[in-house]
């Protein structure tokens, strides 16, 4: 299929069979309607937000250089894909911080889907799409729950998933893994 | 093969606005002194785990409906960024713990996806045998306490005992009951041990009239019927704008299964229907669910000769930077040796790059979304849960519903919460 015709379109990606349209931020909602009404898209899956953070600063996940020995990051010394070890290079840099999908399909022969991805930063906010797909609206008062991305113009953008009173939003990167904060009976 | 729309059940949309899932008591009933708020849950028995729905009513009918969840959120996909590839593995079937199988294998085909592997036939016929022996798990599970829920006790029994016999036979392949750990990237944790064919034939046998005997209690019973026709009505545009998928959204008309349309494993060599309703309705629901086991049953034993004559095939990708080597090995070569320490405490690499894989679980479009940088731990897991979804047209479902229908409704959306908080 060719989306040349999306309003706002600023990438096409093909990568593992799966097309990727990154769409300007503001223009987002027009893109939506685009695709649901123009190309059949009737069907949101999913959005998933995606926090950045971090991307390729410290290496690759789960390696960590030892300050004394060498940098598992790096087998063949720093800077540039000479390692041994296959991946040992940084991956590409990404445009912002968080980048939100929306993962479409057309209910028809072939089964057709898409991903409309719009990148922001902390502080920017996303147009909701809960008047295109209603489906959306739990999908994004999960996003904001546990991610922290503000969508305007959500008709009830309240947490869902984390009690009403919860600080921070758990899914990003600089929110850590384990322990939370714990009250004292003698604390003011 | 050409999708079929049928002709919607009634005209206009019923999805509440501006909130489309929250019913909101109408505005000449707000000041009624009849209007009596109710928390259904979180702890209730009826309510399929911790979900919590607060309920407004005016006498007995449903005028204002909330849902509150999340009661069993325990972050699994945050646990996952910090597990290596295989080891969150293990994690995949604890989301919905009925459909533990096609959990698991949607994290595993995802992780395949991104490495580009090919898995060998006999695991992918045996992925197969196993998710659909997982739907007709899962499918009892969901007829037995609905049916109990709406006080069909002997359904449930019956229900159990067949639930068993899979149980059993999940045992004798993995060893667990559930959460088998059993598909694993490259293919499957171990052979199929040889005495599972013969006793999965018996239960292809057996199946069948236990799925007549459930038939016979509840499709014409007068009570049964009673309780279930005409309730809960989605009309096929309400059920795509809510992003309904599996049995709810074929109960609805909409002929669409993403085995038949956009085949994955071997389900585009064997043969099976996708049963569909037009009602909408619970009946329509409990009917997709009845005939689905019938279709489960057919492809299991297509599965099974399949696999009959693949008896010395590798189960297992010979690629040593993923898999773990043969046991027996370790004790002889040096490289295996070496591959299986870097596996078990580094694990295996996956390439930078994002994918969405979507399969058919028993409740609908189970989606797997992961990120990887090109390092051993998943950078994000995204599940998109059907249940989780699902949840969401219960107001549009409730409307103009009495109290006592409410159980009915929310059981026939067969939602498991463990995935809805995941």
């Amino acid at each position: 299929m060719v989306f040349e015709s999306v309003p706002g379109l600023v990438e096409t990606k093909e990568e593992h069979g799966e097309t990727t349209l990154v769409v300007d931020l503001a223009r987002l909602t027009e893109a939506c309607l685009h695709l649901r009404d123009v190309e059949g898209f009737r069907f949101l899956s999913d959005i998933t937000p995606t926090d950045y953070l971090g991307w390729g600063s410290g290496g690759v996940a789960g390696y960590y250089g030892t300050r004394l020995g060498r940098d598992l990051n790096f087998p063949g010394g720093t800077g540039g894909a000479t390692g041994s070890q296959g991946y040992a290079r940084v991956p590409k840099p990404k445009a912002k911080r968080f980048a939100v999908n929306y993962h479409l399909l057309a209910l028809r022969e072939e089964a057709p889907r898409v991903r409309v991805q719009v990148w922001l930063d902390d502080g920017e906010s996303v147009a909701s799409v809960v008047p295109i797909w209603p489906t959306a609206d739990w999908h994004e008062r999960e996003a904001w729950d546990l991610m922290g991305i503000h969508f305007e113009g959500h008709p009830n953008l309240a947490r869902l998933i984390m009690d009403d009173d919860w600080e921070g939003h758990p899914l990003r990167k600089d929110y850590p893994l384990g322990g939370e904060p714990v009250r004292f009976s003698d604390e003011v | 093969m050409a999708i079929v729309e049928r002709p919607r059940i009634y005209e206009g949309t019923h999805i509440p606005s501006p909130i489309p899932t929250v019913l909101q008591v109408p505005e000449e009933l707000r000041e009624s002194e009849n209007l009596l708020q109710v928390n259904f849950g979180p702890n209730h028995p009826s309510t399929h785990g911790v979900l919590r729905l607060v309920v407004d009513l005016n006498g007995e009918q449903v005028v204002g409906l909330r849902a509150v969840v999340g009661y069993l959120h325990t972050g699994f996909e945050k646990n996952m960024e910090a597990k290596t590839w295989w080891k969150a593995i293990t994690y995949a079937p604890r989301i919905d713990y009925v459909a533990f199988q096609n959990n698991e294998l949607v994290f595993v085909l995802a992780v395949e996806k991104l490495l580009g592997m090919e898995t060998p036939e006999k695991a992918r016929w045996m992925r197969t045998l196993l998710c659909e022996l997982n739907r007709l798990h899962s499918h009892l599970v969901w007829l037995g306490t609905s049916a109990l829920e709406l006080g069909a006790i002997s359904v449930f029994w019956y229900a159990f005992r067949e639930r068993d016999l899979i149980l059993d036979l999940f045992e004798l392949v993995s060893g667990t009951r559930m959460h088998s750990r059993y598909f694993q990237v490259g293919g499957l944790a171990e052979d199929i041990p040889r005495g599972f064919y013969p006793e999965c034939r018996r239960f292809v046998e057996w199946m069948p009239k236990a799925i007549n005997d459930y038939e016979a209690l509840l499709t014409r019973n007068e009570i049964w019927l009673e309780r279930t026709v005409g309730l809960g009505v989605l009309s096929a545009e309400d059920a795509i704008a809510l992003g309904q998928s599996g049995p709810v959204l074929r109960a609805s008309g909409v002929d669409w299964d993403l085995r038949k349309n956009q085949p994955y494993l071997t389900y585009d060599e064997v043969d099976f229907d996708i049963p569909v309703y037009d009602e909408g309705d619970v009946y329509a629901r409990y009917r997709v669910h009845m005939d689905e086991m019938r279709q489960s049953v057919r492809i299991v034993e297509q599965c099974l000769e399949r696999l009959e004559g693949m008896q010395d095939a590798p189960w297992l990708t010979d690629d040593r930077k993923i898999v773990l080597p043969p046991r027996e090995e370790l004790h002889t070569s040096m490289e295996s040796l070496i591959h299986h320490f870097k596996l078990v405490t580094e694990g295996f690499r996956v390439p930078e790059g994002d994918v969405y894989v979507a399969i058919e679980s028993p409740r609908g479009e189970l989606g797997c979304y992961i990120v990887s940088d090109g390092g051993p731990r998943p950078w994000r897991v995204k599940f998109r849960a059907p249940s989780f979804v699902a949840l969401e047209a219960t107001a549009t479902c409730m409307r103009d519903a009495l109290v006592a229908d409410l159980i009915a409704i929310v059981g026939s959306l067969d939602t498991v919460m463990g995935e809805v908080d995941r």
